[in-house]
């Protein structure tokens, strides 16, 4: 590997060729601030804070894009560095919304680090403000202007990760602003919901659509049942909400803290519904493949993805599985199953789902998922960062929760639920199960070919005498590629796993606030990861159908899968929407 | 977030299949959002959310990229221009004798605000930096007819001439 010799504040440092001053400052342990930098997303050097000098070179430099050269010698923090950031940062704070106190991201938004570590003046120069409406009409996202930098970190994330670009930078100077086309409300946009956007911010102008006001309404109300459920991924990042590091798994004084909220308050396992989903899919796929049925099947338990095919691959839908995603099942299973066996009215009974996913939110929404027309299965759905805020609210002193197990019924689940949070985990479970289907004696239970970091995996299996090609894909903008590729012809798969987010639902649009620090510099997708397929290795049961619960609701409630009762609670249906609509 | 009123599109076939052929010979071209936008208004006489979508589609980028590059170049309008096109001059000269007082009172008469044009096609208001009679000032321009020395209350008077003629009532 070529290398080049540069020294930062005079320590000399040794570099790959290719990497930036901001890259080479790291190897020597200095870390240049930055704000509009987002690794492989957003390098544009756009919002001068990352400045510094370079001897013999005129003016400063930004060292998020610029080389690091033979030779070169770099200066991080001389009077004129530190006195151009601050005046940037003063400049931007001018217009800025300065309402920190009551603002989701104080005390981790990048502008207020930077505003403290530069120690500027806030009201060095006075600027107009609010000048933007605040558009909160969609189901999932807010967005507040008044709060914006401009860095286009969120434009980046939409347009070249997922490839959507359903915002953009719209008029110019003092009235530049990012929106939707004809500044519309991102409700009626094609906006999938996948919340890239929200998790790519800086600053508080992104965040969900907060309906954790609801749930504390409800647990306020003695005559609710109020029953939470956790996504598989939750346990793997909950805990960097309480400044635990990265891919700690808190399964247990997650359900614990939930316990804690409330009396009225049950907290059950999601992974549990995961393994009822594999159930369901696993079935449908060998239904579709003995019985000539459209191949190849998608998976359909990433709502952002889901509804990607419904604005720009429409007819791609009857690929889409039928089976509900694990959320909606479990809504169903509560309002359904649950309510019966214990004879509560529906009406009594508030489920809050705990998801990854600001598209979840618009998912719990969708008329077509109720099993019941008269309401709703889900009723809230909170992102993690929700979910940790009723939890520092409730005055839990979470890191030191004993670890506790979820409430029964719904307690046990099994590796493959489990996998689910990961990229590639949903089709591995799936196939331990179609496997298992196909040949009874079947052994393998790590298709280790299917994880992984690289963005489209292609693998075929040999299963009794089947052929079954499969291929896993996340982030929207590589579905883009590996759609086209099917539609071409160039490819031929039996079952497709997608989720929309890079890495699946561990880095999903609902999941804690990363610092621009860890974004940029540590592999936060691959620990979380970890955490998940370390579980599933320590997992009594691996296979989704030797979970007891999946054995008791079928036998209770379900009969089996694919059956009348399983279709009508379990399965739902899609619908082409406009490229250019809501 | 307000959808603002605007006279329904009305493109025709022809216009369709001139744009239509603008996309094609550029398509290929790196950057060819830009000029294609440039005919599109030389065709339509404006960029009305109809025109980038079919210029969207025919060049496959976003509808919001190509809504990023129309609102950024002022020379680009969103709003069909009226019948009679008012242009207030917002020049210096203009300015600092009052100007301003003039704008807003076309905007209040007309119900609209600069850059729009009234639902039904008859006015469009704009501001322009100096039209050259600055010992005029403040001036307005209505179509080719230069006004000046106004008040607003003169504005009024003049304004309401042209909307009688038009056969509304002011």
């Amino acid at each position: 590997m070529e290398t080049v010799h540069l020294k930062i504040n005079n320590i000399p440092v040794e570099v790959p060729k290719g990497y930036t001053i901001l890259q080479a400052a790291k190897e020597a342990n200095i870390e240049i601030p930055t704000l509009c930098y987002l690794k492989d997303i957003n390098c544009i050097g756009a919002c001068r804070v990352c400045m510094v000098e370079a001897k013999n070179r005129r003016g400063l430099l930004a060292a998020c894009v610029y080389p690091a050269e033979e030779g070169l010698e770099v200066f991080t923090n001389t009077p004129a560095v530190i006195k151009s950031r601050k005046t940037t940062v003063e400049l931007l704070l001018s217009t800025h919304k300065k309402k920190c106190l009551s603002c989701v991201r104080n005390n981790n938004c990048e502008l207020q680090k930077l505003a403290v570590e530069l120690g500027v003046d806030e009201d060095k120069f006075k600027g107009e403000e609010p000048r933007f409406e605040i558009d909160d009409l969609s189901p999932y996202i807010v967005r507040d202007n008044n709060k914006c930098v401009n860095c286009m970190r969120c434009v980046a994330a939409c347009k070249n990760v997922q490839s959507i670009s359903v915002i953009g930078g719209i008029d110019r100077g003092f009235n530049a602003h990012i929106g939707s086309a004809f500044d519309k409300s991102l409700d009626q946009a094609p906006c999938v919901g996948c919340g890239q956007c929200v998790v790519s911010c800086p600053v508080g102008a992104l965040t969900e659509k907060p309906q954790d006001q609801q749930v504390w309404d409800a647990i306020a109300d003695p005559s609710k049942h109020v029953l939470f459920f956790t996504a598989p991924s939750i346990k793997a990042t909950l805990g960097e909400a309480f400044g635990m590091p990265i891919g700690t798994n808190v399964e247990g004084k997650m359900a614990a803290a939930i316990k804690r909220l409330g009396t009225n308050v049950k907290a059950f396992n999601m992974d549990f519904t995961a393994d009822l989903t594999i159930i369901e899919e696993a079935n449908e796929l060998v239904e579709r493949i003995k019985n000539g049925g459209t191949l190849p099947m998608f998976t359909s338990c990433c709502p952002g993805w889901v509804k990607f095919v419904e604005h720009y691959y429409p007819e791609f839908l009857p690929n889409l599985s039928t089976c509900k995603s694990p959320q909606a099942m479990f809504g169903a299973v509560l309002k359904g199953y649950y309510c019966q066996k214990n004879s509560i009215d529906p009406k009594d009974v508030f489920v809050v789902s705990v998801i990854p996913c600001t598209a979840k939110k618009f998912e719990a929404t969708r008329p077509q998922l109720r099993s019941d027309e008269n309401y709703d299965d889900v009723d809230v759905a909170l992102t993690t960062r929700e979910l940790a805020r009723m939890i520092k609210r409730a005055g839990l002193e979470f890191a030191d929760l004993p670890d506790e197990d979820f409430d029964a019924p719904f307690n046990k689940a099994t590796g493959g639920g489990v996998i689910f949070g990961a990229t590639g985990g949903v089709l591995e479970a799936a196939l331990r199960t179609a496997a298992r289907i196909l040949d009874g004696d079947f052994k393998k239970i790590d298709f280790e070919e299917v994880r992984g970091p690289e963005a489209i995996r292609e693998v075929t299996y040999e299963v009794a005498g089947v052929t079954i090609n499969v291929a896993v894909t996340s982030g929207l903008g590589n579905a883009r590629k590996l759609l086209e590729k099917i539609k071409s012809g160039e490819a031929n798969y039996n079952m497709v796993e997608i989720m929309a987010c890079p890495g699946g639902c561990i880095n999903g649009g609902g999941q804690p606030y990363r610092t621009d620090s860890v974004s940029n510099f540590v592999d936060y997708k691959a620990l979380r990861s970890k955490a998940l397929y370390d579980q599933d290795k320590a997992c009594e049961f691996r296979v989704c159908d030797d979970s007891p619960v999946i054995k008791m609701i079928y036998d209770e409630f379900f009969e089996a899968p694919g059956k009348e009762k399983a279709h009508h609670y379990l399965h739902t249906s899609y619908v082409a929407r406009d490229k250019y609509y809501k | 977030m307000a959808d603002k009123s605007l006279p329904s599109f009305q493109g025709t076939q022809e216009q369709e299949q001139k744009l239509l052929e603008v996309i094609e010979k550029n398509k290929d071209l790196p950057g060819a959002l830009l000029p294609v936008l440039h005919e599109a208004q030389e065709i339509y006489g404006y960029l009305p959310i109809e025109v980038q979508q079919m210029v969207a589609d025919g060049l496959n980028i976003s509808l919001s990229e190509v809504y990023g590059v129309a609102t950024f170049y002022t020379r680009f309008s969103l709003t069909p221009k009226g019948k009679h096109q008012i242009s207030v001059c917002l020049g210096t000269a203009c300015y600092v004798k009052g100007s301003d007082k003039v704008l807003e009172e076309v905007e209040k008469m007309l119900g609209i605000k600069s850059g729009e044009c009234t639902p039904d096609g008859l006015f469009s208001i704009d501001s322009c930096r100096c039209v050259g009679a600055c010992g005029l000032a403040p001036v307005m321009m209505i179509d080719e007819e230069v006004y000046g020395k106004l008040t607003p209350a003169e504005v009024h008077k003049i304004l309401a001439r042209y909307m009688e003629r038009e056969g509304g009532s002011v």
